[in-house]
């Protein structure tokens, strides 16, 4: 009898549990990412990993990918993921993190991403001291689009759009983001690190951790710079250029600690959570409003109405149009109102485009309305012409002007201002002659009128004026109108 | 027979089918125990390869390796005993 010894080993470092097993993106890249060998963001990858790991907050936590050669870390990462619009990534983490305070956002931005088009972003969401870390990949140039000058390319450095080299006369300065940042009061914790040899990986391992740890412990703003290598567009093999993060890149942006607030700062009450949905009515005060049924019962009507309504700013064009299109979606149907005006609010004149279908809209303009109700005679004028053969004009004027008359148009004119002065405001002219329009578009239910009636006209004392004023339009439609209809 | 020999404090395994040859590692490594291989994979890169000894189990290769799965690092734990009669 004998014995024999073994060793048994352990696995001490392997593919972190934050990354998918599967990468669904593309089949022949299923274990592997779509990075150039060598890349910086796949070394930056490995570092949010660890941490996520490290700290066991993969459950809650959510990354919010960039545009660049990132745009795909939503594939690699198994949180939850939102890819952003160019530069705004600081934006939709403020929101992340304020409708879901307990989850932790990190928004992952290249160079190009945060220090051009996304400057305003960063700022203020550093600024506002957001409880979000920011991983800030500059690798001096846009990688994913083939090489063009960044606000961080090196002053001497070639690319694309700077071929003899980035020139302080053409281009400015290289932009120091964690310098600038560091002039604000809010940031909790500022740091620049590099890829550039073992030792700076070690320590930007440990950044990269510790900006996370800041959230997790809710203590404010972070954000790591980590100087990352880009092999392909620096034309470098990716040792060269993993040591010229260190030699080169690393003297126009020195490594160290820009702002450590991190033993000082007391945690953050996080922001409320945004409340839900079902709440909104109550938030609002219109808790008291006739729900709305929309397209839950849809009827059968056969409608396809084109209608426009123009006259000056303040006559109530656009709310006429409103009115027929909300009635029209609480009857079912599609619709569509599109307001057109100048810059002027009351005066000026002002129209509306407004369809009323029971199939889908195609185009939500109006240029041959099966209806015209021109308020005012300049509205007229410039309308009457658009007006399909066979269509209607109602005209809120004594007499129809003889130069406008079509053949083969109906025209309905009458007085309609006067009309609701009569019965006890002028401004309802518009609601005597949408009663009028009711006539026309007969199958538009009363009740999905009335509905939109008190959705939208706020007093009490109007929905009842502009009711007695709907059915005086439709009694004067009648009156006059009934030999055409 | 007997295991005399020292068993090495760590062991580098290659997933030669994730490892994009970039060199990274073989760079990295403090005992210089990884090489690149002669063989290509199949998306045509010349991939590391752990030369066999040497490991210290210290993940430097590790960490620096931007492809999320090439390496995995083992590190030694201990030693069976195993009674062979
Ligand atoms: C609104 C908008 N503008 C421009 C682009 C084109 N675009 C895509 S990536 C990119 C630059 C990315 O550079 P960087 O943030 O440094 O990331 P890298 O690719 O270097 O990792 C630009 C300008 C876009 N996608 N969207
Ligand atoms: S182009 Fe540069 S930044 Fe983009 S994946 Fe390749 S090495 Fe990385
Ligand atoms: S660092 Fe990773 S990808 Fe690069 S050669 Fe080593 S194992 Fe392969
Ligand atoms: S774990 Fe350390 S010693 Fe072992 S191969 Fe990697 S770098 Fe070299």
């Amino acid at each position: 009898m004998s014995s024999v010894s073994f060793p048994e080993y352990e696995v001490a470092f392997g593919r972190p549990d934050s990354y998918y097993e599967k990468y669904e993106r593309k089949n022949e890249l299923s274990h592997a990412t779509h990075y150039c060998p060598g890349c910086g963001h796949g070394t930056a990858h490995k570092m949010l990993a660890e941490a996520i790991d490290g700290l066991a907050i993969k459950d809650r936590t959510v990354l919010i990918s960039p545009v660049g050669c990132s745009v795909f870390a939503y594939y690699y990462f198994d949180v939850g993921n939102v890819q952003a619009a160019h530069g705004r990534a600081p934006a939709v983490a403020t929101a992340m993190k304020r409708s879901h305070p307990g989850s932790i956002v990190i928004s992952y931005q290249g160079d190009g991403d945060l220090a051009a088009i996304g400057m305003a972003e960063i700022i203020h969401a550093a600024n506002r001291g957001e409880s979000i870390t920011v991983i800030f990949i500059n690798n001096g140039i846009y990688s994913m689009t083939g090489g063009q000058v960044a606000p961080t390319t090196l002053i001497g450095m070639k690319s694309m759009t700077t071929p003899h080299g980035r020139s302080v006369e053409n281009e400015g300065y290289p932009l120091h983001i964690c310098e600038l940042l560091a002039t604000l009061e809010a940031p909790v914790y500022i740091e620049r690190v590099g890829l550039g040899d073992n030792k700076q990986i070690a320590q930007a391992t440990k950044a990269v951790r510790k900006a996370i740890d800041n959230q997790v412990k809710g203590l404010g703003f972070s954000i790591v710079e980590i100087l990352s290598p880009c092999p392909t567009i620096w034309k470098m093999n990716a040792v060269d250029s993993q040591h010229w993060v260190r030699d080169v890149m690393e003297k126009t942006f020195p490594l160290g600690v820009f702002c450590d607030k991190t033993k000082e700062a007391q945690p953050h009450a996080p922001h409320p959570a945004a409340p839900a949905l079902t709440e909104l009515p109550k938030i609002l005060g219109i808790e008291d409003e006739p729900e709305l049924e929309h397209a839950t019962k849809p009827r059968k009507i056969d409608i396809d109405l084109h209608v426009r309504v123009a006259g000056f700013g303040g006559q109530g064009v656009l709310l006429l149009g409103e009115i027929l299109a909300q009635a029209g979606l609480d009857a079912g149907l599609h619709v569509s109102w599109l307001p057109s005006y100048g810059p002027e609010m009351r005066s000026g004149t002002s129209n509306c485009h407004v369809r009323v279908s029971s199939e889908s809209i195609d185009s939500p303009l109006v240029t041959l309305p099966d209806v015209l109700v021109a308020m005012n005679e300049p509205s007229l004028r410039k309308f009457d012409d658009s007006v399909r053969p066979g269509g209607w004009v109602l005209y809120n004027g004594d007499e129809f002007p003889a130069d406008c008359y079509r053949p083969d148009v109906k025209v309905l004119a009458l007085p309609f201002t006067k009309v609701a002065h009569e019965i006890g405001d002028a401004r309802a002219a518009n609601m005597v002659m949408l009663g009028a329009l009711l006539e026309i578009a007969e199958d538009l239910p009363q009740d999905a009128i009335d509905q939109a009636l008190r959705q939208l006209v706020k007093t009490p004392k109007w929905v009842e004026l502009d009711t007695r004023a709907l059915l005086r339009g439709r009694e004067l439609f009648r009156e006059k109108c009934a030999v055409e209809v | 027979m007997t295991t005399e020999q020292k068993n090495d404090r760590g062991k580098l395994v290659v997933n030669d089918s994730e490892c994009k040859g970039c060199g990274l590692c073989v760079e990295a490594c403090p005992v210089k125990c990884i090489g690149i291989s002669d063989q290509l994979n199949h998306f045509g890169y010349k991939t590391a390869q752990y030369e066999g000894a040497r490991c210290t189990g210290c993940g430097i290769c590790f960490m620096v390796c931007p492809e999320p799965g090439a390496l995995t690092v083992w590190r030694l734990v201990t030693h069976h005993e195993v009674v062979v009669a």
